[in-house]
């Protein structure tokens, strides 16, 4: 395993070092401040009616008896809000989604009325009395059957609509790879379904909305990944009632995780805009689990079409993907603006050949919109699933190994940059090194022996590999945008005269440990002490702008901008020493924490006394003080890679699957903080597991969701999750400030297909070539079934 | 129609006029503002509530505050005794926590096995942790916190 680097001492702990977290210290005495701890006087609690169907028409809303209840202040309608040009709002992908109904409910669980009152206890009575009247009509749920002619048109709100048909998107050379294709020697197709799927962060969603009357001021506390952006929403959603930039503050507290499903507006915190507007009161929305779990932006739902072509000794030479995505009745997904399927194009993959061709189209349903990343880069989940899997049935069709099928076909170490057939340059990789490194680790030649001799016997292991390729750290300005918006990111750091700083960011933390990760950085560039610099992100009002927290996107971004502000300052500071040791700038030598005269080390400024200077005894004409700002703009994307290999064990009898082991090296380039990127693959991996496994979310065909609450989508416990098995290997990024990539959703990518072909193989000598996830113990015993091998 | 209730909490006696059919962690959260007891389903999944009740780990959200008149709570605000109590210092130094929502629940949880369990094996712990959802760690290191605590609390 490659060394990780420590260019500072223990006592700096700048990066490379296993830093204990700074905001451990709230957490584990609870102390922590999440947005429902957050308690303001005169407030009022808003719980929402939900309809039970999904697709009627709201014939009446009766609200007389809610209003009697003791307590309920008010019932919002979608009428209500029609008044003020508020009962629709727009997506982060420039389509129309409903704030509340004013005629039709389009899905399960949808927003209908809201009702505000006293104490959440007296909000629930109100919810629970309020009569509504609905038209039942039949709805979309199979988005194969979206776009049949007799298809009801779900949004004749949209001018012109005359089918389900939302997008149409393509990326690669269909011409070149067709012809490949005709051929070539070996073709492999396979249909597969990555199914919708639910963060399900343990903390829900919810804010505290206060807007005061007197100042025309909103502050907005609420479970956002991105309070930039969402200042940003509201004011262009709001600025026509007279909520203009200026007078909204958002405060993102400590979130309970978010995995990307705090990135969307959902219509419970533009409810809650409107009434505190509207009555001058703050109003708190926390919503249930239920809720969250049944109308709150789910992940997936990608219908994929792959086929590999190749050569009968196993070359790959290319690929074709055609999807069907289905986003429910709006297309609500939070991906940067120019890429309706995120950054579906990385499944190529880690493989050097030069043709594919990419489409996808996208379908209205009665389902909740999303479209999120549940851990992942913009929908790099469903292409990398695609592209893994087919990998191996290709193998299994040349009869290779499939270890050995990858090595020979990885872009070579040296062949990087790589441009991909879809047109992403891959900054740096050593695919060989990490599989290598996998296979010793797991001793892979020692168990396909060991599958030999126990398939001898009739008993039944697997082992499964995946190596994948991520795109992370969106993203360049001239192609990354949300809301036109840019998607750099920035980092402000303020050094006090005593040498201790104040470091603010436009990202925001939801456990990934930025406190400590971003002052470790700020600490490797100025030699100021880790535990001296306070990191503070999340609030607009003191931070600067930024696009904030998913996708892997910090590091990447304003952990660049954090490196690069810092060398701002050592700029200063240089000339400051200079200036204070009577030399000039080229005679000076920096280590961490210190310049000193070159030849004279007992010539030295330290940082502090340097910080000290620049308040007390500046050099003439020189801008007093010590605090810089810096907006990154990443010049390309980083691609993190890993290899991951999953051993699993099949009971012949019931079809149990167990994951006997998991290896996982990944390549994050260089490593800030050893200690939490382990923390972030085990997390990842186990929200690889989930989808893979466990996890989906069912409806029946009158769009009834079957497993809505936490008692029967199944979130993997302590008990179905392994001890993982981690390693790296570091390519560090050739253009990022500190060569760090980002690693909080590569094992998240990247487990799925380790556990689905290692399943497979475990049964691939029985006929079964695939099956799609989540693989219960269920699913695979109706599959042995059908070919005869269990009875 | 109120009721009136007295539960000792962390060691100090609560007297409130309360609704019958407020849950326990309604009234730590909202009566007594102990907020480091969280809220993470409605089905008595997720054990981001676990509290103790008589020295018992329990989740609250499962329990109307009445059942427990004239009964002890301790929350996660009442771990710390003087000093940080083993499982706090455990999930610090073995990064058993990333988001925090969890943890509170997991920590309360682990006590209680370590009170009847004072060596577990990592199956035990595993299985003690069956109602306790973290969606951050992959329960890797949260095992790991709970051997280091249990392993300082036996020296």
């Amino acid at each position: 395993m490659t060394k990780i680097r420590c260019k500072t001492s223990k006592e700096i702990g700048g990066m490379g070092h296993s830093m204990k977290r700074k905001e451990d210290a709230r957490f584990i005495q609870g102390k922590g401040n999440y947005v429902d701890d957050v308690k303001l006087p005169g407030m009022l609690y808003m719980d929402i009616v939900r309809s039970p169907y999904a697709y009627a028409k709201i014939k009446n809303i009766n609200s007389e008896e809610a209003l009697k209840v003791p307590g309920v202040v008010a019932v919002v309608t979608g009428r209500d809000l029609e008044k003020y040009n508020l009962h629709w709002m727009p997506t982060l992908m420039s389509d129309t989604q409903m704030v509340l109904p004013t005629d039709t409910v389009m899905y399960q669980a949808q927003e209908v009325a809201a009702v505000i009152a006293t104490s959440r206890y007296a909000a629930r009575d109100g919810k629970e009395a309020v009569m509504v009247d609905y038209e039942p009509m039949k709805p979309v749920i199979d988005a194969h059957k979206s776009l049949d002619a007799d298809a009801p048109i779900l949004r004749p709100d949209k001018e012109g609509k005359t089918d389900n048909h939302i997008w149409h998107w393509e990326a690669g050379d269909k011409e070149a790879t067709d012809k490949v294709f005709n051929e070539a020697d070996v073709v492999v197709k396979q249909d597969m379904y990555i199914p919708r799927i639910h963060v399900a962060s343990i903390e829900t969603c919810g804010c505290v909305a206060n807007y005061n009357k007197v100042d025309n001021h909103l502050t907005m506390y609420m479970t956002t990944q991105a309070p930039h952006a969402i200042r940003t929403v509201i004011a262009l959603v709001a600025g026509h009632v007279g909520l203009t930039e200026e007078k909204i503050r958002v405060i993102s507290p400590d979130i309970g995780g978010g995995f990307g499903g705090k990135v969307p507006v959902y219509p419970g915190y533009v409810i809650a805009i409107a009434v505190s507007f509207l009555t001058g009161a703050p109003i708190k929305w926390i919503e249930d689990r239920t809720e969250n779990l049944q109308a709150d932006s789910f992940a997936r739902d990608y219908h994929i079409n792959v086929e590999m072509a190749g050569t009968k000794d196993g070359k790959i030479q290319a690929t074709r993907f055609k999807v069907l995505a289905d986003h429910g009745y709006t297309d609500a997904s939070a991906n940067p603006s120019k890429f309706p399927t995120g950054l579906f194009s990385i499944g190529t993959g880690s493989y050097d050949y030069n043709n594919a061709f990419m489409e996808a189209d996208a379908v209205y349903t009665n389902k909740p919109p999303g479209g999120v990343a549940y851990r992942c880069s913009f929908r790099v989940t469903e292409a990398v699933h695609a592209i893994e899997r087919i990998t191996d049935r290709f193998a299994m069709e040349v009869g290779k190994d499939p270890a050995q099928l990858r090595m020979e076909n990885f872009i070579k170490k040296e062949d990087f940059p790589w441009k991909s057939p879809t047109g992403w340059e891959y900054d740096s990789g050593d695919y060989h090194a990490g599989l290598k490194l996998a296979m010793d680790t797991v001793g892979y030649d020692d168990l396909r022996k060991e599958q030999l001799e126990k398939r001898a016997k009739g008993e039944w292991m697997g082992i499964g590999i995946s190596t994948f390729t991520e795109i992370v750290g969106a993203g360049p300005s001239k192609d990354f945008d949300i809301l036109g918006i840019k998607m750099f990111d920035s980092a402000e750091i303020r050094v006090h005269p005593t040498g201790k700083a104040i470091a603010r960011f436009g990202t925001k933390s939801q456990g990934q440990g930025h406190e400590t990760t971003y002052a470790q950085i700020v600490a490797e560039e100025l030699g100021i002490p880790a535990e001296h610099i306070q990191v503070e992100e999340g609030d607009t009002d003191t931070a600067p702008y930024g696009l904030g927290t998913y996708a892997s996107r910090s590091t990447p971004t304003a952990g660049a901008a954090a490196a690069m502000a810092a060398r701002k300052l050592r700029e200063k500071a240089k000339k400051i020493a200079a200036y204070l040791l009577e030399v000039s700038e080229e005679d000076l030598e920096w280590e961490p924490g210190k310049f000193f005269v070159k030849g004279a080390p007992e010539k030295v400024k330290t940082i502090q006394e340097i910080v000290f200077a620049s308040y007390t005894n500046h050099p003439p004409g020189m801008e007093a003080g010590f605090e810089a700002t810096h907006y990154y703009d990443p010049p390309n994307l980083t691609f993190p890679s890993g290899a991951y290999i999953c051993v699993v064990d099949i009971d012949p009898e019931t079809a149990d699957i167990k994951v006997r082991r998991f290896v996982a090296i990944d390549d994050c380039g260089h490593i800030i903080n050893p200690m939490i990127v382990q923390g972030q693959v085990h997390g990842g991996l186990t929200q690889g597991i989930a989808p893979a496994m466990y996890e989906e979310l069912i409806y029946d065909e009158d769009g009834n969701i079957l497993n809505g609450t936490l008692m029967d989508y199944l979130v993997p416990t302590a008990v179905e999750s392994p001890n993982w098995e981690t390693g790296h290997t570091i390519t560090p990024s050739p253009h990022h400030p500190i060569g760090a990539k980002g690693v909080g959703e590569s094992p998240t990518v990247g487990a799925p297909p380790a556990i689905a072909n290692a399943i497979v193989d475990a049964v691939s000598h029985l006929g079964i070539k695939h099956l799609d996830i989540p693989i219960t113990p269920f699913k695979l015993f109706k599959k042995l079934k059908e070919v005869g091998a269990i009875s | 129609m109120k009721t009136n209730v007295k539960i000792t909490v962390n060691g100090t006696v609560y007297e409130r006029e309360i609704e019958p059919r407020m849950l326990l962690v309604y009234f730590l959260r909202e009566e007594l503002h102990l907020t480091g007891t969280h809220i993470g389903c409605d089905t008595s999944s997720c054990g981001a509530c676990t509290v103790h009740l008589d020295g018992k780990a329990l989740k609250s959200c499962s329990m109307l505050a009445v059942q427990a008149n004239g009964m002890s709570v301790t929350t996660i605000e009442g771990m710390a005794n003087g000093e940080m109590h083993p499982l706090q210092k455990g999930f610090h130094e073995e990064h058993g926590l990333q988001c925090g929502f969890c943890t509170p629940g997991m920590i309360m949880t682990a006590a209680d096995l370590l009170a009847s369990n004072p060596n577990p094996t990592e199956h035990e712990i595993r299985e003690s942790l069956e109602g306790n959802l973290c969606r951050c760690t992959g329960y890797h290191n949260i095992v790991k916190s709970i051997q280091h605590a249990a392993k300082e609390m036996q020296s």
